[in-house]
């Protein structure tokens, strides 16, 4: 495995190898190790195009705790456009000897762009591109899902997991709704029908339009946020009309079963799509979230950077 | 291919280990086992079964030495394999590791880094099935069950029956006859 740009990327085999990786990093750290020399000597850059605090964040710190080099490059302002800018970009950071790159930008396909455009040598990460996908929050969601209903093997099946929203604008709910599949777990889409995208009744996944219905048979609810940065249009009457509809508001949550979880990824916006009680309850699992994606990412990067790259291309016939 | 040790010669290298490990240390209250996974961890199971019949319980677990290898990038990446370190830790205890086959040594330099990233142990030894020289770095073991001189073109395998359906260790040329 080479690059990471897409939860279609990774086989169910290759998915619980990064997970049980995971889990061991996250019962070493419980001890006192805090940094591991594995990837001491190999420079991973950051390259963010678009705002994020949780995620770069937490690539930074699991990088930081394998002992590799961080660069920080944020775009933001970046007046250049898209193609040629990533391109000027990407050869910088080929001069400078990057062995991973993380990127985010506002494109869809920005990452596949960058891995496939051959302006680079290093090991591409997908931390969100536009609204295709975002693969690591998906791994860290299913561990996140996994560990909580103790699934040792990574087997989901039987777990119905809700995900709440903006699903049209949502990377994360793409990303999710291909590993929770993968891993054997029920999916329902909730949300209006405008946010709803095109062909999403071929991802595997129930649709319903009504919160209300389906709340009481759900294991996992995972809020997502409205986008509105993404939006061009109006796709509901207004920001408490779409609340009182498909927020998880005090009555939603006392009427989830009690065994359930709630999930977001963040950034929350308390009071449209989670409660404060909710986001608060001892049901939510958003803090644990945070916490394991920092082993999810250590896991990722060990498996795409720990090997010698040429290696690790021949094996996987890339 | 030949078998060089069966299960009873296995079991009997153990118990003098065993015992081995009870003399050096004068008793065992303050020895801690360590099995470097896979087989060094099931070994050091054993080992933990037959202190227990001869003096005391000591703790024992597992020690994944992977994330600390030199040669991370001459291989492609590995699964890690479960860590459990007793709950009384390792600071200040007499830290029996334990492996399978001892060779270039830099599986034990690995692990005496993942030791020192643990705790500072008072003393660090080491038990092996099977040493079978080739060392590439100042290592040998304290207690040994057999002394193998091999050609660098030889395989040994260490098999137990926990992983492998068998006690043997066996020895195969590179072509693997």
């Amino acid at each position: 495995m080479r690059h990471l740009l897409s939860i279609n990327d990774l086989t169910v085999q290759q998915a619980h190898e990064i997970l049980t990786t995971a889990y061991e990093l996250d019962r070493v750290s419980d001890g006192q190790i805090k940094k591991l020399p594995t990837l001491r000597g190999r420079t991973i850059v950051n390259l963010f195009f678009e705002d994020s605090t949780r995620t770069r964040i937490s690539f930074e710190s699991a990088a930081k705790r394998l002992s590799a080099d961080v660069i920080n490059f944020s775009a933001k302002g970046s007046s250049v456009s898209k193609g040629e800018s990533l391109k000027d970009t990407a050869q910088t950071l080929q001069a400078m000897g990057a062995d991973g790159v993380i990127i985010r930008h506002n494109a869809s396909g920005a990452a596949q762009r960058l891995a496939d455009s051959g302006w680079i040598s290093a090991s591409v990460i997908n931390a969100g591109d536009g609204t295709h996908e975002h693969p690591t929050q998906a791994l860290l969601d299913s561990y996140t899902i996994a560990r909580n209903f103790e699934r040792e093997n990574y087997d989901l099946s039987g777990l119905t997991i809700g995900i709440v929203g903006d699903i049209l604008h949502s990377r994360v709910a793409r990303s999710n709704v291909l590993l929770l599949r993968k891993l054997g777990a029920s999916v329902i889409l909730i949300a209006p029908p405008t946010l709803i995208p095109v062909g999403a009744e071929s991802w595997g996944a129930t649709i319903s339009y009504s919160f209300d219905d389906v709340i009481e048979n759900l294991d996992v609810v995972m809020t997502l946020r409205i986008q509105h940065e993404r939006m061009s249009n109006f796709f509901f009457p207004s920001l408490q009309e779409y609340s009182r509809g498909y927020g998880l508001d005090d009555s939603r949550l006392s009427r989830m079963k009690a065994s359930a979880v709630i999930m977001h990824p963040g950034p929350m916006n308390r009071g449209v799509e989670i409660s404060s009680s909710a986001a608060d309850s001892n049901q939510s699992l958003v803090l644990r979230q945070v916490t394991n994606g920092v082993f999810v990412r250590m896991a990722v990067l060990y498996h795409l950077l720990g090997g010698p790259q040429s290696a690790t291309q021949s094996e996987m016939g890339i | 291919m030949a078998s060089i040790l069966d299960a009873g010669d296995i079991s009997r290298a153990l118990k003098r280990i065993s015992h081995e490990i009870v003399e050096r240390n004068h008793g065992l209250s303050n020895v801690t086992l360590l099995g470097i996974p896979t087989r060094g961890a099931y070994l050091a199971d054993r080992i933990a079964a037959n202190l227990a019949e001869i003096e005391s319980v000591v703790p024992h677990g597992t020690l994944d030495v992977t994330l600390h290898r030199d040669d991370l990038r001459l291989r492609p990446p590995r699964p890690l394999l479960p860590t459990s370190i007793p709950p009384e830790g390792i600071e200040g205890r007499d830290v029996v590791l334990v492996d399978d086959v001892l060779f270039s040594g830099r599986t034990i330099r690995a692990a005496l880094d993942a030791l020192g990233e643990i705790g500072r142990p008072r003393s660090v030894q080491l038990a092996v099935l099977v040493d079978r020289g080739h060392r590439e770095l100042p290592i040998r073991a304290d207690f040994v069950g057999k002394n193998i001189p091999t050609s660098s073109l030889e395989t040994i395998r260490v098999r137990l029956v926990e992983v492998d359906g068998a006690d043997e260790v066996i020895i195969e040329n590179q072509e693997g006859n």
